[in-house]
């Protein structure tokens, strides 16, 4: 358990307590006993909130699961009748279903596959491109301001907006197929080929996705000490060299925090999708929307299974950071969160 | 704490640093006139990109006829501001206005009311169960919208919140409190903690200590956390559209899909309306993105 540290004495979390001119014990305590106390009062709003208004809901979404609710037995109105809920429990029949059930592969395991791919390679693209882009506009270049500007306007414009003006551009008949009929190129239907969805939600996600990154790493180049560039320089290191010894491992801690964001962002990513196809594309979706679809895209609306897909979602993304936490810890390298 | 936030954001707020110490980074640059044209090259295609597709919907935007998208070379005949006048005067343009601003402006101001204190005491204090409650913060960070629908839509149909503000301003709290909660620790973290003391010194609570001193200092770090929580529920689609039912209360990201999913889909009105909501918002964002990203990896930059 950690001491109760307050950081304005200098110390650092964790690190234990009982350092030689500190007050005495009782006062201590009596001290930490106050610290605790303002702590919790602080906290005390959020605890409540977070109580209200996700743990409740967690805990009754996974009672849910547990059932075989959908919309023709849950509690409902009709006009004036209030009819009440029907539903059963059936213990982990939708997690046996949805998992190793007759249709699991097409429901499930397939969509998982696209979904792991999908987070996969978008994030290493936003994570490519962004760096690039950060590296060039860490130089001294003549009007890198006005470059970042233009390239921070994906991230400055609402998604949902964005993703139309792309749907305009994808259309058959759209510019971009236009443009490649003209360079004699084929023209793919991109929203309703299964490979060409998922291109082009790659396409528009990264598209959506690498400002942030870039200015991200932008920042995290700017903070690193241009001393050891010098150094770097003076030992002979070749521009590569440099890259590699001096500005990847300072950026690693920025590099983590902005990559466990982005696979948990691109994961959980349901406008993209959402709006770039709607329902004509069952083969693209990935869980998240998946998801959306059983619950509130179909008739009857399957709640339990939906909620079921929620909370295996959840798992996969908390087994996920902390093994990619301890992975960190192992290099003693600290996540910034 | 090498660098503070300010510190850590644009280039342009760099040439404090002494010169002879920036040269050692900008000499890469400066190496070669291919590099720098390589460069550049890259950048303007990279330019290009970011901003075609706005540009595109912008020019979309001015043709009159919903298949125009299919033959924008026709627009430039016809230009006309006709959608936009449309849209203003004759669909629910301002209802949704009204409904978006009321939705999120509601989830900011709880937000970050009920976030600021949480993250000033998780960034100074270090109180049992701290790392778990941290983890906690974590966590619903990464809530796929699934997990928490359908109990929501079950708890607000029973409270008879479907379709209201406040039932949608409650569910997107329970992602923008611990977000904002987070996002402030973070900044929290890069005010000295010497000033806390001195406050301490001077026989303030925490509580003043947090009032008085801390927070006057912070409006910074609580601006990037209102401005976050704001285009999250601005932007934010799965819920509102399953929330809210009756086509007054739309907010913008629904009722621009209303345009479409109609048996004739109106691009022109559309496109309009994109722009209309793209503009304002942009151009607030420009006015407060060098603060943005030191807000969320505030801690990661730190030397």
């Amino acid at each position: 358990m950690t001491v109760a540290i307050d950081r304005a004495t200098g110390k650092r979390r964790g690190e234990p307590g009982g350092s030689p001119g500190r007050p005495g014990r009782l006062t201590r305590l009596k001290q930490s006993y106050q610290r605790y106390w303002y702590a919790y009062a602080m906290i005390a709003p959020v605890v409540v909130v977070l109580g209200v208004l996700v743990l409740y809901p967690l805990a009754r979404g996974f009672y849910l699961t547990l059932t075989n609710a959908n919309s023709l037995n849950s509690a409902r109105t009709i006009g004036v009748n209030e009819i009440e809920a029907t539903y059963e429990f059936i213990g982990l029949d939708n997690y046996a279903d949805i998992l190793w059930g007759p249709t699991s592969y097409d429901r499930f395991w397939s969509h998982f596959v696209w979904t792991i791919v999908w987070t996969a390679l978008c994030v290493a693209l936003h994570y490519v491109i962004g760096l690039g882009l950060a590296l060039l506009l860490n130089q001294k270049l003549r009007g890198r301001t006005f470059y970042r500007l233009i390239l921070v306007l994906p991230w400055a414009v609402p998604t949902f907006v964005t993703v139309f003006g792309w749907r305009f551009m994808l259309a058959d008949g759209g510019i971009i197929n236009a443009g490649l009929e003209a360079l004699h190129l084929p023209a793919p239907l991109w929203l309703e080929d299964t490979f060409w969805q998922r291109f082009a939600a790659i396409m528009v996600n990264t598209w959506c996705g690498v400002p942030f990154m870039m200015v991200s790493l932008l920042g995290g180049l700017q903070s690193i000490d241009s001393s050891l560039y010098e150094a770097a320089e003076m030992d002979g290191a070749s521009a590569w060299q440099r890259f590699r010894y001096v500005t990847l491992p300072g950026l690693r801690s920025v590099s983590s925090t902005v990559v466990l964001l982005g696979v948990i962002w691109t994961f959980n990513q349901f406008a993209v999708i959402f709006l770039l196809f709607g329902d004509t594309a069952p083969e693209a979706q990935i869980l998240v929307t998946w998801a959306y679809y059983l619950g509130f895209g179909q008739q009857p609306r399957d709640f339990a299974q939906s909620a079921a897909y929620g909370i295996l979602l959840l798992a996969i993304l908390i087994v996920f950071t902390s093994v990619y936490r301890r992975w960190l810890n192992r290099d003693e390298q600290q996540l910034a969160i | 704490m090498s660098t503070t936030t300010v510190k850590t954001t644009a280039p342009a707020d760099r040439p404090v640093a002494p010169a002879t110490v920036s040269r050692g980074t900008r000499r890469r640059g400066e190496n070669s006139l291919a590099g720098s044209l390589a460069a550049h090259a890259i950048l303007i295609v990279a330019s290009l990109a970011a901003l075609f597709p706005i540009a595109w919907l912008l020019f979309l935007s001015l043709g009159p006829d919903k298949d125009d998208y299919l033959h924008p070379g026709r627009i430039f005949g016809k230009m006309t501001l006709d959608n936009y006048s449309f849209v203003l005067k004759e669909t629910p343009f301002f209802d949704w206005l009204v409904s978006t601003l009321v939705v999120s402006l509601g989830t900011t101001v709880i937000g970050v009311l009920i976030a600021a204190t949480t993250g000033y005491a998780v960034s100074r204090m270090r109180f049992p169960g701290y790392r778990k409650f941290m983890w906690v913060l974590l966590v619903t960070q990464m809530f796929p919208v699934a997990v928490l629908m359908v109990p929501m839509y079950e708890i607000l149909s029973e409270l008879k919140l479907i379709d209201s503000y406040l039932g949608l301003i409650l569910v997107y709290c329970s992602t923008a409190v611990p977000y904002c909660a987070w996002l402030l620790k973070g900044y929290f973290d890069t005010i000295p903690f010497e000033i806390d003391e001195a406050g301490r010194v001077d026989g303030l609570t925490p509580f003043g200590t947090f009032a008085r001193l801390i927070l006057p200092l912070a409006k910074p770090g609580l601006a990037v956390a209102a401005f976050y929580s704001f285009i999250t529920a601005f932007g934010e689609v799965a819920f509102a559209s399953t929330f809210m039912l009756s086509d007054t209360k739309y907010t913008f990201a629904v009722g621009l899909q209303s345009f479409v999913s109609e048996h004739d889909a109106q691009r022109n009105l559309m496109a309009a309306t994109a722009v209309l909501v793209a503009i304002p918002v942009s151009a607030f964002f420009y006015l407060v993105q060098k603060n943005l990203v030191t807000g969320l990896t505030a801690g990661g930059t730190k030397g």
